[in-house]
């Protein structure tokens, strides 16, 4: 495999910006989409653009099989025992939302525990929030180690009897730590309680197996992992999604309606109120053919040479504080980072002029920030297209970004 | 080194308020006391004033964030104290349209914050700039009620 030919598939990282050949390294915000993805949207616009589940016409039964059969890829994907636990929402946030709403405010009592970590992106932490408030719950909080990772100990310690759900997000946004969903699915059976994971870094990146994890939740969203914006998957094992409840009512997730009572429609439909993301399903079964014709084999090889480039290259510029674990077996996907003396946003900016894009403030992590002890962070992030020069420019954009603030005034 | 491209947004005048910020600190006295923040960002900012019959006689900030944000914030309190609240809020006004890179009044002296026009080439850093501002007249508005 060779990342040009990779590149290929990516028309958009083939152009100029500010003047420059450009350098995408937000992955992590939102990856780039191939063009097999691209071209999958577009045909089925073009060609069987229909409502699913519906009419009994044609491009109806065409447009009902491409979505019911991207339910199938997504099954294979992630390894659900069946199609029943595979949900289509619109993201990551949505569907940890659908559990906070449709599970956490049914069955928690007041006295009841959420737990959670401090490393966890706002959609994983506000509806926990939320929910412990209308329900009375407690909201507690995994501590981390300082180099940002969980230590079992503390795992084991933090969940009690008490605890109902545990929410934790598999890969960090900003410190990229790889959290052991699996070990912590085990202490939290043992206490009787539920696991929930955040895969939206994950799912990118490395294979997933729901069910090698135990997990009993696992919500990741299209657009990070070369699909389309707009598209996510909640999955839950079945029996926990049967006891769950709906959060939207409306057509196509309804049984039988009467006047005054309704019944849902079987699994997973019954959380499927509206018309459906059908083009996003579609472009997502795309993404994971990409990502399998390309390998996860390759796709983690390469992230792996790119993190350790990567770490080599922006240790040695001075002043330059890298966050999370140093132990590059322990991480993913990004690297968030801290120039002395120069804001992040201005980092960001100089780098933009370079023609090189990264994230530059929170992360939508601000407890983890106040943690890190700063406001903002710069972030990094990779996916299968990126190349050791992508590494070399950044390295030099910030050298760049460092003298300019230091000698140009 | 060609920094051409970044000189148009960091003028030296910026960089000088930035390491050297004026009015930093927060007032005993004040009357007016403004938290703000840019959510997307974190960056954030107190102000606080202390207005007397329709005059700011004095004003400080303090706060974190990028360069154009804490720099707004100096000039901004040094070009307002002293001033009256209607041409504090007008200067306000004045600030919005030439961050956006549209047509402004220049009859009234500007100080330093021409400096800034700048940013209107860098949409990504106009809520940068205009924190500070929307703190000012966030505080003076609500002495009105």
């Amino acid at each position: 495999m060779d990342v040009r030919k990779i590149r290929e598939q990516f028309p958009i990282l083939n152009q100029e910006v500010n003047g420059h050949p450009l350098v995408y390294l937000d992955s992590a915000a939102t990856s780039q989409k191939p063009l097999s993805v691209l071209k999958a949207l577009d045909s089925y616009y073009t060609g069987y653009n229909s409502n699913v589940h519906r009419g009994v016409h044609t491009l109806g039964t065409k447009a009902t099989d491409a979505y019911e059969a991207a339910r199938e890829k997504v099954r294979q994907f992630i390894n659900a025992k069946s199609t029943e636990e595979v949900v289509f929402t619109r993201g990551t946030t949505t569907s940890l939302n659908m559990i906070a709403y449709g599970y956490a405010r049914v069955f928690l009592k007041p006295g009841d525990e959420i737990v959670i970590s401090i490393m966890e992106h706002h959609s994983n932490l506000i509806p926990w929030q939320q929910a412990a408030k209308a329900t009375g719950a407690t909201l507690k909080y995994f501590p981390l180690q300082s180099d940002g990772t969980l230590s079992m100990d503390d795992v084991k310690n933090t969940i009690t009897d008490k605890t109902k759900i545990v929410a934790i997000t598999h890969v960090s946004n900003v410190l990229g730590t790889i959290n052991p969903i699996k070990d912590i699915a085990r202490v939290a059976h043992e206490k009787g309680a539920i696991v929930v994971v955040d895969g939206a870094q994950a799912a990118p990146h490395f294979p997933v197996d729901v069910q090698d994890l135990n997990c009993d939740f696992y919500a990741l969203s299209g657009h990070k992992m070369l699909g389309p914006t707009g598209i996510g998957v909640l999955y839950g094992k079945k029996e926990l999604l049967e006891k769950m409840e709906p959060v939207e009512f409306g057509g196509e997730m309804i049984d039988f309606v009467e006047l005054y009572d309704s019944t849902w429609k079987e699994l997973p439909w019954k959380f499927e109120a509206g018309t459906p993301i059908i083009a996003g399903a579609i472009g997502l079964a795309e993404a994971i053919d990409f990502l399998h014709s390309v390998g996860f084999d390759y796709i983690q090889k390469h992230e792996q040479e790119l993190m350790a480039y990567a770490f080599e290259k922006l240790e040695k510029i001075d002043g330059l504080t890298i966050y999370g674990p140093k132990d590059l077996t322990k991480r993913s996907g990004v690297i968030t980072f801290n120039l002395d003396g120069v804001h992040p946003h201005d980092v960001a900016t100089v780098l933009d002029t370079e023609g090189i894009a990264i994230r530059a403030g929170h992360h939508c992590a601000q407890p983890l920030m106040k943690w890190l002890k700063v406001t903002a962070t710069a972030r990094a992030s990779f996916h299968v297209y990126n190349t050791m020069e992508d590494i070399d420019r950044l390295a030099e954009g910030l050298v760049k970004s460092k003298e300019f603030f230091t000698h140009a005034f | 080194m060609p920094f051409n491209n970044l000189e148009t947004l960091y003028r030296q005048v910026i960089m000088d308020h930035y390491k050297k910020p004026r009015n930093k600190g927060v007032l005993d006295d004040g009357n007016v006391t403004i938290d703000m923040n840019n959510p997307t960002c974190g960056d954030r900012i107190r102000l606080t004033m202390k207005e007397e019959d329709g005059k700011i006689v004095d004003v400080k900030f303090e706060g974190e964030g990028c360069s154009i944000s804490m720099a707004s914030a100096s000039m901004m309190t040094s070009l307002i104290k002293g001033k009256d609240k209607e041409t504090a809020l007008k200067l306000a006004q004045i600030f919005s349209e030439m961050i956006q890179g549209k047509e402004y009044d220049t009859s009234l002296d500007l100080g330093d914050i021409e400096a800034l026009s700048g940013v209107s080439k860098f949409p990504a850093r106009i809520k940068c700039a205009t924190l500070a501002w929307k703190a000012m007249e966030k505080g003076l508005y609500s002495r009105d009620n």
